[in-house]
């Protein structure tokens, strides 16, 4: 297939909330493998971005799209089966939601919903997702105590655990690192480096130099408008092809 | 930067502080604070007034009803059916009846009230159609009593053809404690945080396992709550029960749990202390006082239930 | 595994259009209220004399020589009845809201939620049987009338039925209005009690509005507290020591004496349907005030 070097392409994509406009005329490509960082000061349309790659944005009533969303070249909004879709993209979200239910249930969730029933499968699904999300040496002795109960670095870990259960082919991020200590967002950093590997990671953050440290390319979103994409290297240096990327990045505004 | 000036004018203050008397304010009472002060608490008395005379009435009603009832309190009194033109004996056959009407009228409210509050929290959209759902709630709560007993002689016992019956009366006991059970489902409901319902998503579950899985058990206690007053409003609610399946008197079996059919009609605790306390004469004076301890204590003690459950649940609170 | 996900998909399907169906009862039920009260009675409304039945005191459902429907009377009797407890209540009402939300400390408010709480939770008869011996005897010692079953002793019993919910409804619009308009006002020197009265109850003007409706909706409607208390005499009363009979009492006192499909059994569904839209309105007119101020 001739898209087959691109695993997400956006093309025109608007997103409208009643009056106000979200994303004005985006248009983005993802390669497999990659890190692409998204910066931008808030409300500039990250977040939404993220939801209509996996459509949650649907679930928020009165959100209207136009523009069309391919991942692997199949058009998302005709996608039949939306948890499908859900399940080919796993999201991170920006404060950790540690699910009421023990650590083991937290991730073992999305499996079960599919139908994997025997233990020994789930089993090997917990241990690798943990083991992945770097919080298996923490957590392996009381898989059974409830995941809202462990620290907040523990718990996005655990909601990238239970992002990975599903085995997605894209891991989407929303500034993982806001509500974690530094120490513990490196940790996360190093274990994206090992996940790109097998997918393709979208990163939505609001520290620039964390875009700097881990992003093949960078995307620049001001008031819904993309301004500028391109390799990091570009981005960061001190010619940006715009003015407002330079602005931003050397914290000048925002 | 600290400009010296600053430095030395807070260094006065403890100077000055220490000029005052032990104890003393260091601000200064003004006749016009002092008035302010003086209607501030005269308000707060007026209101704390207020608020005490009408939590008075409950406790004086409850000792007052408790103290004219005592001679009669036994197990005995539970167990008789009434005797003697209703003039003796005890509450058995009223008891069991209302235990029944209860009983149904729960089964039948709860799947449809928790099901419904689960459309209004979880799928219904911010339009038109949804107002006019949340206003029938709301009017559905307001309908006096006396109106659904006549929907339920018009729609269940002549319309449906049930006749006068547990199950008639059951019926318009349950779409009259609707609302009860919708309005506490849907409080517990909004409560989950709306990350849990996403989280779920992202990881591709469908909008019901979602429900099933994490909204639901985290609302269980909003949701029995509401299950509970609905079980207390049911209890004490004589008007949607007077045509439509309760009768004056009926000797049951006594201390059989299975004495009344789904199509028998029955007594009930409510409307025999209505019958006893303005339609039999010469009744003693013991008898309807503890009809009206057992009908209050239960309704009571089924409220207090719900509010320790709340209680004990929002202490453990999992998130 | 398909078939698993095609399980799935069935059941999401069956369950959504259970919740949905669920999801209109309510507006069902409503519907089915009004056309089951309005079939049981409609025949009688095109035979029925109007102007008799809106401005004649007579109520002789069943005499022999000409029977005569007038509810002039049964309207005073809701009316006064109702008048007196909100006269009662409302101010009763607020001030405990007042107090619970702005003045009260946090550990004795949650007590009195809880006994506010269990006041709503007496059951109606109770409620009357407590106007019966109770009230009943109080009244005739304490204004030396002959009779203690009057427009008094149901207003006080109403009004007692129905502050529960003016309180819970009135401290929920208190507690709406922001903490900042709280600290501005106390930041400029205001007491506790000025604040309250220059500015919250402004502010929550809309919920303390709808909360004395709803209270005035439940005190129209109460049925088994006033046909205890109340002393049923069809009357005009002149005087708050006067016995009067509401239109929930007659309907309660005379539906089960009344034959199936004659007159007397239509006309007080005729008096149902009345009940029903006087509710029907006082509710909408109080949604809408609540609405009024969630959209602001």
């Amino acid at each position: 297939m001739v898209t087959a070097q691109k695993k997400i392409e956006i093309s025109r994509l608007t997103v409208r909330f009643g009056s106000k406009t979200a994303l004005k005329e985006v248009s983005l490509d993802v390669a497999p493998n990659e890190i692409l960082a998204v910066i931008g000061p808030a409300q500039s349309g990250k977040t939404t971005l993220l939801k209509v790659l996996n459509r949650t944005l649907e679930t928020s009533g009165d959100a209207v799209m136009e523009g069309t969303v391919r991942i692997d070249g199949e058009d998302i909004m005709r996608s039949r089966n939306v948890y499908d879709l859900r399940r080919k993209v796993g999201m991170v979200a920006p404060l950790p939601v540690g699910l009421p239910m023990s650590i083991y249930e937290n991730v073992a969730f999305a499996p079960r919903q599919a139908g994997i029933e025997p233990r020994r499968e789930l089993d090997a699904i917990v241990e690798r997702c943990l083991r992945q999300a770097a919080l298996w040496d923490e957590v392996k002795d009381r898989l059974d105590s409830l995941g809202s109960k462990l620290s907040g670095g523990q718990q996005q870990r655990l909601t990238i655990a239970r992002a990975l259960s599903h085995q997605p082919e894209i891991l989407c991020l929303d500034e993982f690192s806001i509500a974690i200590d530094p120490v513990t967002t490196h940790r996360i950093e190093d274990v994206l480096q090992e996940l790109r590997r097998e997918m393709t990671i979208l990163l939505v953050t609001n520290l620039v130099q964390q875009a700097r440290r881990i992003a093949d390319r960078t995307a620049f979103l001001l008031n819904g408008e993309l301004v500028e994409v391109g390799p990091t290297g570009r981005i960061f240096s001190d010619h940006p092809e715009q003015q407002k990327t330079y602005d931003y990045v050397h914290g000048i505004f925002g | 930067m600290i400009s010296p000036a600053h430095t030395n004018i807070s260094r006065e203050i403890p100077a000055a502080d220490a000029a005052l008397p032990q104890g003393a304010a260091r601000f200064t009472e003004t006749p016009f604070s002092r008035k302010k002060m003086r209607s501030e608490s005269a308000a707060e008395y007026v209101f704390l007034a207020m608020t005490l005379l009408l939590v008075a009435p409950l406790l004086l009603i409850l000792g007052y009803l408790l103290y004219q009832a005592w001679p009669i309190l036994s197990l005995d009194f539970l167990l008789t059916n009434p005797k003697r033109g209703m003039r003796a004996g005890g509450i058995w056959s009223p008891l069991l009846g209302t235990f029944y009407l209860v009983f149904l009228s729960l089964v039948i409210a709860t799947p449809i009230g928790v099901l419904a509050a689960v459309y209004l929290n979880e799928y219904a959209r911010n339009n038109w159609f949804t107002r006019l759902i949340q206003l029938a709630v709301v009017n559905l709560s307001g309908v006096p009593s006396i109106v659904h007993a006549l929907f339920g002689l018009g729609a269940f016992v002549l319309f449906a053809g049930i006749g006068r019956s547990i199950l008639a009366a059951s019926l318009t006991l349950a779409i009259m404690t609707l609302p009860v059970i919708i309005a506490g489902t849907k409080e517990a409901l909004s409560s989950v945080p709306q990350s849990f319902r996403e989280a779920c998503w992202n990881v591709g579950a469908t909008r019901w396992q979602t429900i099933r899985a994490v909204v639901l058990p985290n609302a269980v206690s909003g949701i029995l709550t509401g299950i509970i007053l609905q079980v207390s409003r049911a209890a004490g609610e004589t008007a949607p029960i007077l045509f439509t399946g309760a009768v004056f008197f009926k000797a049951i079996s006594e201390g059989d749990l299975l004495a009344y059919g789904l199509f028998d009609q029955c007594m009930a605790l409510s409307m025999h202390l209505f019958t006893i306390s303005t339609q039999v004469p010469d009744v003693p004076h013991a008898l309807p006082y503890g009809t009206a301890i057992v009908l209050l204590g239960a309704v009571l003690c089924i409220n207090a239930v719900s509010i320790l459950l709340r209680i004990v649940l929002r202490s453990r609170k999992k998130w | 595994m398909s078939g698993r996900r095609k399980t799935a998909v069935l059941t999401e399907k069956t369950m959504e259009a259970l919740i949905r169906l669920c999801g209109v009862s309510a507006v069902v039920f409503v519907f089915g209220i009004f056309f089951f009260v309005f079939r049981e009675g409609y025949d009688l409304l095109p035979r029925l004399d109007y102007r008799e039945f809106f401005t004649s005191i007579e109520w002789y459902p069943t005499s022999q020589n000409r029977v005569r429907y007038g509810i002039l009377a049964l309207l005073a009797g809701t009316f006064s009845v109702t008048v007196l407890a909100m006269l009662l209540a409302v101010p009763f009402g607020l001030g405990a809201a007042i107090y619970v939300s702005e003045f009260c400390p946090p550990k004795r408010r949650e007590t009195l939620k809880v006994i506010i709480e269990l006041l709503a939770a007496i059951p109606s008869v109770v409620w009357g049987f407590i106007g019966l011996t109770v009230m009943n005897p109080l009244i005739i010692y304490l204004f030396r009338v002959p009779i203690g079953l009057n427009v008094l002793n149901g207003g006080i019993i109403l009004a007692l039925m129905s502050v529960p919910i003016i309180v819970s409804i009135a401290e929920d619009a208190l507690k709406a209005v922001p903490d900042t308009y709280r600290e501005a006002a106390l930041a400029l020197g205001a007491t506790r009690w000025q604040t309250v009265y220059r500015v919250l109850l402004p502010a929550a003007r809309n919920g303390l509005l709808a909360a004395v409706l709803l209270g005035v909706g439940r005190a129209i409607g109460e049925t088994m507290a006033v046909l205890m208390a109340t002393g049923h005499a069809v009357h005009i009363p002149t005087s708050v020591f006067d016995s009067v009979r509401t239109l929930t009492a007659t309907v309660a006192a005379e539906m089960g004496e009344a034959p199936v499909h004659s007159d007397h059994y239509k006309v007080l569904f005729v008096i149902g349907i009345l009940l029903f839209t006087l509710t029907f309105l006082v509710n909408l007119i109080a949604d809408l005030t609540v609405r009024g101020i969630r959209n602001k």
